[in-house]
Order: structure tokens, then C-alpha cells, then sequence
């Protein structure tokens, strides 16, 4: 049994670990190698030019500055998922009417944070001492103090914020494709099977917190062995649910580097995002021109000159 | 490969990010601290098995809670037929576990816990 614990608890994670970041930097090494020798500028904003045409320096930048800020804006709140519109053909005035559609925003903004404030908060099971800000996210995710216990007696700690809004984003965003036609149409087998392996590790996760529990001590032990490379599994047992909670997550980051998760890395190397609009500005040039051998018509007529003459050709340079 | 330092720059920041608790608990040496929660050597019975009490105490201590101040039912019967008085200070506290910060902060400060217990209950110290 202890064989079984040792590989599920070290030797996976360690395996799902390496694979994890040998592959983001090589498929990031792999991007980097190819050249993006004109910057695409995405006009949804005026590009900078007269000095009296106002510029849009957050939707078409021309410096580094407007980038970053273009970047910042992207990562932290996806700005290019508000410009998501859905069409609708309005039987009453038969028109095809554009409108806003915002609930894809909103549910993979809400999924992301919430992944962020969970990861931060179980940064603690690595760190000793457990630095006193990381307390901060627990208080403050956990402000509510949902407990129930008066209907349901085991639920006693504190379900956190983050827990509720990361299960519901999460199933809208499993929804949104089982229940459009148009998205269920052009959803892949692995957008269901990322979708559903996060989904089990949350789901994994609530019910270890609440219903089968795990000694979490013995959690932290074992993940400070494996960080120090001095891994040992708690010989008592941690809890079943440790285990399957840990088993999908060793799955998840094992299949991240092959996965559309590989946006996390790619946000940053998006060409549309990350090139300032410099092509009126400057000159660039195309990284693959190799000087291409020509031949030129004054060198022709140089080489057949003799034979152009002789048959009354005429020429631009008589010798 | 196109802008090298920009990707290397990316890649030595995603590995530093990735290794940031190696390199914490080797700075701060703590990597092979266990808690040891002290129990009064004298009491050699709790109020149900260590295993159940490790996972679900806190459970138990808030099932405690909510029967004694909500319904006014203080007593509690164990799995073994034993009655006990549901109080954190005067049952668990007074004589088994004397010292909060030997016993109860010695797991809650190494996972990063910090139960409302201590809200309201003082614990003597």
C-alpha cells in the first residue's frame, strides 16, 4: 500500500510537474522561432498619424507604454471577450439585430480569479512559515462564514467565495457548450475534457474540504518533502479524496502543455496583442530575405550582345 | 529564435515563479518542521479515536457549539456511550489540552488556519 501511496503522492506529481514545465518552455521555444515580421495592427482604434487625428493608444499603440498597457488590460481582465456579440434575427420587425454579449466575459472572468485567489490560498501547503498576507486570502475569501451546520451537520468549514463562484462559472462555461447549437458544433472533445478535469478537481477538492476529510497536516508534510527532494508519504494514510484530489490535478497539469491551456503562456506571445503599430513608423524588414541573385537586362544584352546585333535586334548600348 | 531576451526574460520569470517555495523554505529552514501538538500526558482518553479527531473536529466542536448555544442541549454522548459536557474550555481544554498554543496552534498556524474559536473563547493564556 505504501508503494501505491508513495507513487501517487511523489513519483506522479514529480512525473506531471516535469512534464508540466519541460513543455511550456519548449512549445514557448517552439512559438519564439517563428518570425512575425509585420506587426498586424487590429484596427479597432485609430492608429497613431497626423498630430491632429486623436490616436487610440490603448487599441492601436505605437510605444511600448501603450502595450504594456494593452497587454495588462488583456491578461487581467480579457478585454478582447467584451467585444463578443451574438446576432439575433427579431421575428416581430423581421431585422438581424447585434448585440452585446457579455456572459462569456463575465464567467471566464470569474473562473480565473477565483483559480488565482484558490491557488494563492493553497501556496500555504508549500511555505513554512505560511507568509501572513496568505492569511489575508483566506479571511477575506471566507468573510461569510457559511457554515450551515443547523441542515447539514458535517458541512462545518467555512465554504469560501471562491469555492461557489469557481463551481458556478465553471458549470456555465460547461453549459454554454452542451446547450448552444453553434458552440456545441464547434466544440472539441478536448474543450470538454479540460473543461471537466478542472471541474473534477474542484469538485474533488469541496468534497474533501466538507465530507470526506483528510488530515491536512499530513497534506503539507508530504508536500514539503517533495518540494526539499526528501519525499516521504505520511505512513498513517492522508484520506482517499487527497489522492484523487491530487490525481487530477497531476492529469491536468500533465495535459497541459498539449492543451488549449497553453493560452496561459500564448497570451503573452499574441502578435495582435503584444506589436506596438509601427509599420507606417518604421521600416521592417523581413527577417527570411536572402539577397536574390538576379540578372539584371543590361547584363543579358552584355552576354548576347553579338548575336543581337548580327540579327538586327535592337540594343540600348551599342558596345 | 526572435526576440531572445524578451523570451528568455518570460521563461526565467515563469521558472522563478514556479520554484518560489523551494527557494523559501531553503531560506527560511522550516522545510522539515513537524507540529507536534503537546497532550497533558496524564489524560490518555479523548472523547472519540485520534483518526476521527485529527479529520473532524472541527465538526464536532462546531456540532458542540451549535447544540449548547442554539438549542440548549450542553451534554453530548460519544460513540462509546460516554456523556460529556459540549465545552471547548471545559471538557477539551481544561485538562487534556491545557496549553492552546502547545496544542491547537501547533497544526492551525503550520497549515495557515486561523479558526473563530478563539473570537470568543479565551484560552487562558
Amino acid at each position: 500500500m505504501t508503494a501505491v501511496l508513495f507513487f501517487f503522492g511523489v513519483i506522479l506529481p514529480y512525473i506531471a510537474v516535469l512534464i508540466f514545465i519541460v513543455g511550456i518552455i519548449y512549445r514557448v521555444w517552439k512559438w519564439a522561432r517563428s518570425p512575425v515580421p509585420f506587426r498586424i495592427p487590429t484596427t479597432c482604434g485609430q492608429q497613431k498619424t497626423l498630430p491632429w487625428i486623436k490616436a487610440n493608444n490603448l487599441e492601436n499603440p505605437s510605444n511600448t507604454v501603450g502595450v504594456i498597457g494593452r497587454m495588462a488590460l488583456e491578461v487581467l481582465l480579457f478585454r478582447s471577450l467584451l467585444r463578443n456579440t451574438t446576432t439575433e434575427l427579431k421575428q416581430g420587425v423581421r431585422k438581424l439585430v447585434y448585440k452585446d454579449s457579455l456572459l462569456l466575459w463575465l464567467g471566464a472572468l470569474l473562473f480565473h480569479w477565483s483559480l488565482l485567489i484558490i491557488l494563492l490560498r493553497h501556496s500555504k501547503f508549500f511555505l513554512e512559515p505560511v507568509p501572513s498576507f496568505l492569511l489575508l486570502f483566506e479571511r477575506w475569501d471566507g468573510i461569510l462564514q457559511v457554515s450551515v451546520p443547523s441542515w447539514f451537520p458535517s458541512m462545518f468549514p467555512i465554504l469560501f467565495i471562491s469555492n461557489i463562484i469557481i463551481l458556478l462559472a465553471l458549470t456555465y462555461l460547461l453549459l454554454r457548450r452542451v446547450l448552444t447549437s453553434q458552440i456545441r458544433y464547434i466544440s472539441l472533445p478536448a474543450d470538454y475534457l479540460v473543461v471537466l478535469l478542472i471541474l473534477g478537481v474542484v469538485t474533488s477538492g469541496i468534497l474533501m474540504k466538507f465530507f470526506f476529510k483528510v488530515d491536512v497536516v499530513g497534506v503539507k508534510t508530504l508536500a514539503l518533502g517533495v518540494i526539499t527532494f526528501q519525499p516521504s508519504v505520511p505512513a498513517d494514510g492522508i484520506g482517499l479524496f487527497f489522492y484523487i484530489h491530487l490525481f487530477l490535478i497531476c492529469a491536468l497539469i500533465a495535459y497541459f502543455p498539449f492543451s488549449k491551456l497553453m493560452h496561459m503562456p500564448g497570451i503573452f506571445l499574441s502578435p495582435t496583442r503584444n506589436l506596438a503599430n509601427t509599420n507606417r513608423i518604421s521600416r521592417h524588414v523581413n527577417p527570411w530575405d536572402k539577397p536574390v541573385k538576379v540578372h539584371t537586362y543590361e547584363e543579358w544584352e552584355d552576354e548576347f550582345r553579338d548575336v543581337m546585333k548580327d540579327a538586327g535586334v535592337p540594343l540600348e548600348k551599342e558596345q | 529564435m526572435y526576440d531572445a531576451g524578451k523570451i528568455i526574460t518570460g521563461i526565467v520569470i515563469f521558472l522563478i515563479l514556479m520554484t518560489v517555495p523551494i527557494w523559501y523554505v531553503v531560506a527560511t529552514g522550516q522545510a522539515s518542521y513537524v507540529p507536534d501538538p503537546k497532550v497533558n500526558p496524564d489524560e490518555t482518553q479523548c472523547v472519540e479515536s485520534t483518526d476521527y479527531m485529527i479529520k473532524n473536529h472541527m465538526v464536532l466542536l462546531d456540532e458542540w457549539k451549535t447544540s449548547c448555544v442554539r438549542d440548549g442541549i450542553c451534554t453530548w454522548v460519544a460513540s462509546d456511550g460516554e456523556t460529556y459536557n459540549t465545552s471547548l474550555a471545559g471538557t477539551c481544554l481544561s485538562s487534556c489540552h491545557p496549553s492552546k498554543a502547545e496544542f491547537c496552534d501547533q497544526c492551525h498556524s503550520y497549515v495557515g488556519i486561523k479558526p473563530y474559536c478563539w473570537n470568543c473563547h479565551i484560552s487562558g493564556e
